[in-house]
């Protein structure tokens, strides 16, 4: 009972987290999603309370992460109502995917290990 | 049979009952699927939407009836946005001491992401709405769909090209850093999770301590970046 309370408590502090976020999303007519200044919300407020216990929230979040793969599968299956446009366009769409995931790849992992290397290189001297 | 037909539709669209067993159990179905054959292309998500579909398309129920129903389910994406914080915050210590590299790393995982997919699509042919579709498609998709409303993108297929952008990255990202000549761990776990996001990311997670760590970070920092920057690039690369 006191687990359940628990886990309760945690999706509380998370619906909690997006709400303000959604509040602050209205305030500042930001244009960043209402869940993800919930998200940067939450990730300063565990910073700054460190030392503190967070494990109510811990333990919902890291198992709602868990199963964040069936959270999108309602959406995913939007994807029959647009059957059409992929027949008609998978040639884009594929090129598009592929190139640009490729790409994005490359470039992260080059530009991090190069500014790294410069950096432990000049640590070294 | 007709009447069998019918009652079955009516059963389905009543309550939320059918489209949540479905859409836990065909997803379960895929899980186990994915642990018998370890194939990338064997994703739960992908084989769940599909077996979906499948089902909906057989018994005529529309999408919207369907979506009625698992939107339960639909609803705690919000939520589970939120709890990527926790990740994120369990590697603060790796995100100081790499700061710099991470962020310009991020940056340009984003920037490129977005203008090289747009542009490929736009070469080929391919229409406004589905060239927006590419700028949050390397997102985590909870993020992705919040994203792909905000500039006017196919909120469906974003979330169908997120989880192939994962599949994708799980399977070419050591051949590709074989390529590019990067040994980092760190370098490694950011692009996957970068380009990638969590399907991309689940495959370097068991291959070194720091690719776990930098991957979480990259889910959730490349979110909130290309949160920050597909607005301004939706309006400006419309103009082309």
């Amino acid at each position: 009972m006191l687990e359940v309370m628990q886990q309760l408590r945690g999706f509380l502090t998370l619906l909690l987290f997006q709400f303000a976020g959604v509040l602050l999303k209205a305030g500042t007519h930001s244009q960043l999603p209402g869940p993800v200044i919930g998200m940067a919300l939450l990730a300063l407020w565990l910073y700054f309370r460190r030392r503190h216990s967070h494990e109510d929230v811990e333990r919902v979040a890291n198992g709602l992460l868990r199963v964040l793969g069936l959270l999108f599968v309602p959406a995913g299956v939007g994807i029959m109502v647009n059957l059409d446009l992929l027949r008609s366009s998978w040639l884009p769409l594929t090129v598009g995917l592929a190139g640009s995931t490729l790409i994005a790849l490359s470039a992260t992992a080059w530009v991090m290990s190069s500014l790294q290397g410069r950096r432990s290189k000049q640590g070294a001297l | 049979m007709t009447t069998a037909f019918n009652l079955l539709q009516q059963l389905c669209s009543g309550t939320p009952v059918f489209p949540l067993a479905l859409t836990i159990g065909t997803y379960l179905l895929g899980a186990a699927i994915q642990r018998r054959t370890r194939w990338p292309l064997a994703n739960p998500v992908l084989i769940s939407i599909l077996l979906i579909a499948v089902t909906l398309r057989a018994l005529h129920i529309p999408y919207a009836t369907y979506f009625g129903g698992a939107q339960l389910l639909h609803f705690l994406l919000g939520p589970a946005t939120v709890a990527l914080a926790i990740p994120l915050v369990s590697a603060m210590e790796h995100i100081r001491r790499a700061l710099w590299p991470m962020l310009l790393a991020l940056l340009a995982g984003s920037v490129t992401s977005m203008v090289s997919g747009y542009a490929l699509v736009r070469l080929c042919g391919g229409s406004q709405v589905l060239a927006l579709s590419m700028l949050p498609k390397s997102l985590t998709t909870p993020i992705a769909l919040d994203i792909a409303q905000n500039i006017g993108a196919i909120p469906s297929l974003v979330a169908v090209l997120a989880i192939l952008a994962g599949i994708l990255v799980a399977v070419s990202i050591n051949d590709v850093v074989h390529w590019i000549q990067v040994k980092d761990p760190s370098a490694i776990g950011l692009a996957a999770g970068t380009a990638g996001s969590g399907v991309g990311a689940s495959h370097v997670l068991d291959q070194h301590p720091l690719s776990a760590a930098f991957a979480a970070v990259a889910i959730g920092l490349n979110g909130l970046i290309t949160a920050c920057l597909a607005p301004f690039f939706a309006a400006w690369l419309k103009h082309w």
